[in-house]
């Protein structure tokens, strides 16, 4: 046993491998995708591993893995859930052998996500267990223990730390990997393995029948406990439990969820000996409604009473309040402090030497009404220079630029989607749009990698997960099975070449597609590529402000002149901006 | 209930928060003590402002509650400002004296304070450390040992052993840099004396 200092996804992946897993699959996505770039750069790795192109191709390799009896764990963000719902939902009514853990990690106040969902509901629906950690150790050991779990039911179980768990960090105790291996069999079995509706009728009534045992043996396992010690009780989960912990009076009642479902016999003979219960959790009232059907005539406190907000996320400071306004007298107050107001806003932006930031600038010079669809990913951030319209989901700058297109809008339509995005599930819009002849322009965003989530590669990056070269695909080709017919490779370094193919564009029927290709520049430099930097002849300057516009971060004003600092990487771009011809490539002197 | 020391680390990202955050927990370690850390991740790393939380001595959330940190390193004399209501009356602020503009000042014409402004509404009487961590890691051979300097100039208003945290600082660099580091923690700590002196509770 060893105590290391770790992150929550640090501390999941090595509970992984000491349980141990066997099968690894992902889509990247904050704040889950740690895990899988700790578990494929593991030194001494005997597992399958891969980053899948979307959730619900990852969730379904780790299902058949674990119908093989291995133990697989499938990793995505909550909206991935999303993608994976399909095969989720009847996996439970499938099962599994092999134990099979769904990580879906919910983002609580929308750290870097588009909407607050919570993966509980999910588990709910579904129909399978849920683990909900409170702290690193217990994330460490949820992760251990989940496969087991899993194959103590036969069922998959969703494990869902929240941000504050997967970007936390704690001192943390593990244990040691054992060596055992496991080889995948496929035993048929069409009762179990062919949902038709004879035997699927069947297999959704062995799966309610699993239910009651679920919720005895969550209790019995310790994953949900209780200590009556006043009058008054707070009920928390997640992470939520360690906020109450911490202030939380000696002559309060506990109860902390870790797991669900909720054994609700447990919970009801818990709340009944109370003269008051407040619930405390992140997200959807998941606890609150279990608490409140068993409440009888005990008053409950929660969000569905205006106490605890359904939005955002809690903090010690957050819980204290609610505490108090309860009339549950904290352990600690808290003491008013205001932010220096009036501060210069210093949010993410696109990094100096982006391929983006030339596309956008582009796209806004030519199409000046144009409407832009975009997606998520790094080029989100395009929003700052006026050339992002709307952002749904993973690959919805397609569909959403092909539904515009179809209402009668007759403004020009430039989509933007990146190479990760269009390959997880932007290329079956593309075939949608082209085949029922919407009139738009997309533009795919190639920086040869899934950038924002920390560099994970995809098929078009010519290298696995495992990093073993593979040959990458073509999105040229992709682009034209799906019956486009104007696709044109530019590179946005290159300003002239760029502007005159979205010019082309323009004048072509149907749905055209450009590939802007150039690597990522974080990656570029990480590979050894040097540019030479590029500075402004303060002389020729005429401080028209042109090159400052651009927006990229190397580009500030030195007095009222352009100055070009050291985070410059030589792109480029700036130089082929400036009416006056006063940025040049760096004199060396 | 023992209270945790609770530091707030704030900076931009690309600093180099998360290696000083690992730092700070390696020196919990090695005295045998509990910690509680967060630290910001993802869409956040892209330049923006960013901020690391150590509970040292934590045993529940990694969050500092705004008006109870004990102790606030900034890597960036604006991000200084930006979090500086999450110091507990009394708190000590180490700051690096230097800051980047950001981006929005030029993009959407926001106005920067300059640095008087900036020590004007931190509260002279407060006391803030100022150390010019840019130029001490230029004098121990790297730029980048500027979060290591910033350590050494805190050392003195952290609870820990003189040894566990250069001690720490050894164990996490990479080996390759170890005596820049060393040299950036020990010009980082020469730097702080005069501080530690001079505050209040010296």
């Amino acid at each position: 046993m060893t105590t290391q200092y770790l992150l929550g996804n640090e501390a999941i992946a090595r509970g992984c491998l000491e349980a141990p897993v066997h099968f690894v699959t992902g889509y990247p996505g904050t704040p889950s995708s740690d895990v899988i770039d700790i578990l494929r750069s593991h030194p001494e790795r005997d597992y399958y591993i891969e980053w899948s192109v979307n959730e619900k191709v990852a969730l379904e390799n780790a299902l058949a893995a674990a119908w093989c009896g291995q133990r697989a764990l499938c990793t995505m963000k909550h909206v991935g859930l999303n993608v994976a719902a399909d095969p989720l939902m009847t996996s439970a009514y499938t099962g599994v052998t092999g134990g099979l853990v769904i990580m879906s990690a919910d983002d609580p106040f929308a750290h870097s996500s588009q909407n607050e969902q919570d993966s509980r509901c999910y588990a709910l629906f579904a129909r399978v267990p849920c683990l909900d950690p409170a702290t690193i150790q217990e994330a460490h050991d949820m992760a251990r223990d989940a496969f087991s779990l899993s194959e103590e039911f036969s069922l998959p179980v969703i494990f869902r730390p929240t941000t504050r768990i997967c970007h936390s960090k704690g001192d943390t105790s593990l244990g040691f990997p054992p060596v055992s291996p496991r080889k995948g069999e496929f035993h048929k079995n069409p009762q179990q393995y062919v949902v038709i509706p004879a035997h699927t009728r069947i297999l959704h009534k062995k799966l309610n029948q699993k239910q009651p045992l679920i919720k005895k043996a969550l209790v019995g396992k310790g994953y949900n406990q209780a200590a009556v010690r006043g009058r008054v009780a707070v009920v928390a989960s997640g992470i939520a439990a360690s906020y109450v912990q911490e202030i939380l009076p000696e002559d309060v009642s506990f109860m902390k969820i870790g797991a669900y479902p909720i054994d609700e016999e447990w919970l009801a003979q818990f709340v009944q000996k109370h003269e008051k219960v407040l619930v405390i959790e992140e997200l959807h009232p998941v606890v609150e409604e279990a608490v409140r059907q068993v409440a009888g005539s005990v008053p409950v406190h929660g969000k569905k009473d205006g106490k605890v907000p359904f939005e955002g996320e809690l903090s010690t400071i957050a819980v204290a309040g609610i505490m108090q306004e309860c009339g549950i007298t904290p352990l600690r107050t808290f003491p008013d402090s205001v932010p220096a107001g009036d501060l210069p806003a210093r949010p993410p932006i696109l990094c100096a030497g982006c391929m983006h930031r030339p596309v956008f600038y582009s796209m806004r010079k030519i199409f000046k009404e144009g409407i832009f669809p975009s997606d998520i990913g790094c080029y989100t951030l395009g929003l700052q220079l006026g050339a992002v319209d709307t952002t749904i989901c993973m690959g919805a700058s397609i569909t959403v630029g092909s539904g515009i297109s179809h209402s009668g809008e007759e403004h020009d339509i430039v989509a933007t989607i990146g190479d990760s995005t269009f390959l997880h599930t932007g290329i079956p819009g593309l075939l949608n749009a082209v085949y029922n002849s919407a009139k738009m322009i997309l533009v795919i965003l190639d920086n040869r990698i899934t950038a924002m989530t920390g560099h994970q590669p995809n098929p078009a990056t010519g290298e696995t997960a495992c990093g073993i070269p593979m040959p990458p695909v073509s999105l040229e080709s992709l682009c034209r099975a799906c019956g486009v017919v104007y696709v044109e490779t530019v590179d946005p370094y290159d300003l002239v070449s760029l502007q005159a193919a979205l010019k082309n564009a323009r004048e072509q029927p149907g749905v055209k597609v450009i590939i802007a290709r150039q690597p990522c520049v974080i990656t570029a430099r990480r590979a050894g590529i040097r540019r030479g930097r590029f500075q402004v002849e303060p002389n020729t300057c005429t401080e028209c402000g042109i090159c400052i516009k651009f927006g990229c971060p190397a580009l500030e004003k030195a007095g009222e002149k352009a100055y070009i600092n050291d985070l410059c990487s030589g792109c480029g771009v700036c130089a082929q901006i400036c009416p006056s011809g006063a940025i040049g490539k760096e004199v060396k002197r | 209930m023992s209270r945790s020391y609770d530091i707030l680390l704030v900076g931009i990202g690309g600093q180099g928060i998360i290696l000083a955050s690992n730092i700070l927990g390696e020196a919990c370690l090695i005295e045998g003590r509990s910690v509680r850390g967060a630290e910001t991740h993802g869409m956040a790393q892209r330049g923006g402002s960013v901020e690391g939380h150590i509970r040292i001595d934590g045993n529940f959330g990694p969050l500092i509650a705004p008006g109870t940190a004990d102790l606030m390193i900034a890597f960036d004399m604006l991000e200084a400002l930006r979090y500086s209501h999450f110091l507990a009356p009394g708190g000590h602020m180490v700051i690096n004296s230097h800051f980047v503009i950001p981006t929005s000042v030029f993009m959407q014409g926001a106005t920067a304070p300059s640095k008087e402004e900036i020590l004007e509404r931190l509260g002279r009487d407060r006391n803030p450390c100022l150390v010019d961590a840019d130029t001490l890691a230029e004098e121990a051979g790297s730029p980048l040992s500027q979060n290591v300097v910033m350590i050494g100039a805190a050392s003195w208003f952290m609870p820990f052993a003189p040894g566990s945290l250069s001690g720490a600082v050894e164990r996490l660099v990479p080996k390759k840099t170890v005596e820049i580091n060393r040299k950036a923690f020990d010009l980082g700590r020469a730097a702080g004396k005069a501080c530690r002196e001079g505050s209040r509770d010296a």
